[in-house]
């Protein structure tokens, strides 16, 4: 029973990691209608940023803000360079697009930083959890940090005026333009967003997959998977999708015997 | 839903290409052909093995220009077939002591009915969703290689090393210039075998599908059928060249079929696409009419061996030991 428990509550952590994962895919889904491809590289970008102005000397937490404002703006300028071009153009273009900006990320993290695998430290450590032997402090900290991203965002949408335009920019363009929202900038928005969420997903899971240019390719299947088992097009089924996947993926990998798994 | 909607009302925009654009005159061709005839001849043994690498990754991008070119779909997971394909190879002549020219049929067979059988599901997919599945196919599948249950099989994550073949009758020719000529036949094959059938009647109707799928099942083309044969032929082409790539390799291993082989030959496509079409606002135009001329597989056939020359320089010989 123990056993189940800790796994369950190790599932939820990275199953927080899957759900902002989710969560960035569903707002640049709902925005453009187009799945990010390349989510997962630019969450490992930022990350590298993160890691980057750290081994420079600077404290944890103000690394993690500055990698936030930077994912942030670096969302923003992908928006306004490269697919705001696209966005009457098909879907093939589109996914095209995703993969070439997935492989682009890619090869410049690893010319930049280079692809050997790197520690990543943890604000959190990693001893028991109050004392219990259950759930690690980092694990701990991975949901804390999720869930206060969570109600930030859920008060962000439904209490102001910028989240409300958003979300009707997202409902339907042409009525919201009708309004006087500057649709065209709230998709903008989004893409910050989506990339700043990404990027705090980046920096909670480096330390347990390790920093290098690859690390988020099966993060970001998950994310896939957690968004559309949440319907694509709903952030909490996207949330609620996260955490299944991470509490299956965890007693799958607990139950199913290993010589299956190897 | 909107997605699709669009698909379909998009798709007939596709205007009818100029003919002289889309194709290369047959005196081009052969010369192109004479080209690849003579080339290994005065190139060292290394720039052979290039080349051969370079037509087996112009044979899986054709492969995937029939998928997304002729019937209007299209594939993140082409890496997975090509996988399947080279460890097909792989296993029969080392565990199995099969002649390696028997293996590809095989190959391409099993393949054939490993994309038959994943165009299924795949069917009921359109637009993003089709990417997203056939994405975590190409993810999923260095993994799956690497299952205990096939261990005794696939070799795990060792992989396995596949010895070269001699040329036969006793030519005077080294390993590797051999299979560079096996390999140039092999593709020119498949090559005549694509135009056909984007010609036959199967083409037309691959065509019909992609331009208006509503308008082709009226017309009384069974559009479920034709939609899993193009991603069942696209893959048995996939596997054959990975067969062919795990002989010219030498070796067989679940981490050189990762998602980034797939994303080369995506690109492969794209650029082959590009250049088959001198108008570079219409990339998407070209792309849909590119295989529908036969001409335009010709000068197809270059911009993937470009690109593939720079990711098998690049990516493969990483893999290859003894490279």
């Amino acid at each position: 029973m123990e056993l189940f428990t800790n796994q369950v509550l190790a599932g939820i952590a990275t199953g927080a990691i899957y759900a902002c994962m989710a969560l960035a895919v569903v707002m640049i889904y709902q925005a453009i209608d187009h799945l990010n491809f390349a989510q997962g590289e630019m969450a490992m970008f930022s990350t590298f940023v993160s890691w980057q102005l750290m081994q420079w000397g600077i404290p944890y937490w103000w690394a993690f803000l500055i990698t936030l404002a930077f994912s942030f703006a670096g969302g923003i300028v992908i928006e306004r360079l490269l697919f705001k071009p696209l966005a009457k153009a098909p879907i093939l273009t589109n996914v095209a697009g995703f993969i070439a900006l997935f492989a682009i990320i890619n090869s410049v993290a690893g010319l930049i930083w280079d692809f050997t695998i790197k520690q990543y430290p943890t604000p959190f450590g990693s001893s028991p959890f109050l004392g219990s032997q259950l759930i690690s402090t980092h694990q701990a900290g991975m949901i804390g940090v999720t869930v206060l991203l969570l109600i930030a965002l859920y008060f962000f949408f439904q209490f102001t005026r910028i989240g409300l335009a958003m979300r009707a920019a997202a409902s339907l363009p042409e009525s919201a333009r009708l309004v006087g929202i500057n649709t065209s900038w709230m998709i903008a928005l989004g893409w910050g967003m989506a990339a700043a969420i990404g990027s705090i997903a980046g920096i909670l899971i480096a330390p347990v997959v390790f920093l290098e240019p690859n690390m988020m390719g099966g993060v970001l299947i998950y994310g896939f998977a957690a968004a559309v088992l949440g319907g694509l097009t709903s952030p909490l089924g996207a949330v609620v999708g996260g955490f299944l996947v991470g509490v299956f993926e965890n007693l799958a990998g607990t139950y199913i015997p290993v010589s299956a798994m190897s | 839903m909107s997605a699709i909607q669009e698909a379909v009302t998009e798709a007939p925009a596709v205007e009818a290409v100029p003919k002289r654009a889309m194709t290369l005159g047959y005196g081009t061709s052969l010369i192109m052909l004479a080209l690849l005839i003579i080339a290994p001849l005065f190139v060292k043994n290394f720039i052979i093995f290039q080349l051969t690498m370079l037509l087996i990754y112009a044979l899986a991008v054709l492969a995937l220009n029939i998928l997304t070119g002729g019937s209007g779909q299209f594939s993140l997971g082409q890496s997975a077939f090509y996988a399947v394909g080279a460890y097909t190879s792989a296993i029969l002549m080392e565990h199995v002591g099969m002649n390696y020219a028997l293996t590809l049929p095989i190959a391409g067979v099993i393949c054939f009915a490993f994309g038959f059988a994943f165009g299924q599901p795949a069917l009921r997919l359109s637009g993003v969703y089709l990417a997203l599945a056939t994405f975590a196919l190409a993810t999923a599948m260095p993994q799956l290689l690497k299952l205990g249950y096939f261990e005794h099989w696939t070799g795990g994550v060792q992989g396995l090393v596949v010895t070269k073949p001699d040329a036969p009758f006793g030519l005077p020719m080294s390993q590797d210039m051999w299979l560079y000529y096996f390999t140039l036949v092999v593709t020119i094959a498949i090559y005549i075998f694509s135009v056909n059938l984007l010609k036959s009647r199967s083409g037309r109707a691959f065509m019909a599908i992609r331009d208006n799928e509503i308008a082709a099942s009226a017309m009384g083309i069974d559009v479920a059928l034709y939609k899993t044969l193009a991603f069942g032929v696209s893959a048995g082409i996939t596997g054959v060249a990975g067969g062919l790539g795990a002989i010219a390799v030498q070796f067989v291993a679940p981490d050189g079929y990762t998602i980034t082989l797939a994303i080369s030959l995506f690109l492969g496509m794209w650029s082959a696409a590009s250049a088959g079409c001198p108008d570079r606002s219409s990339v998407r135009l070209s792309l849909s009419s590119c295989p529908t001329s036969p001409k335009a597989f010709q000068k197809a056939f270059l911009a993937p061996c470009s690109a593939s020359f720079c990711s098998s320089s690049s990516s493969w010989c990483r893999t290859a030991p003894g490279r």
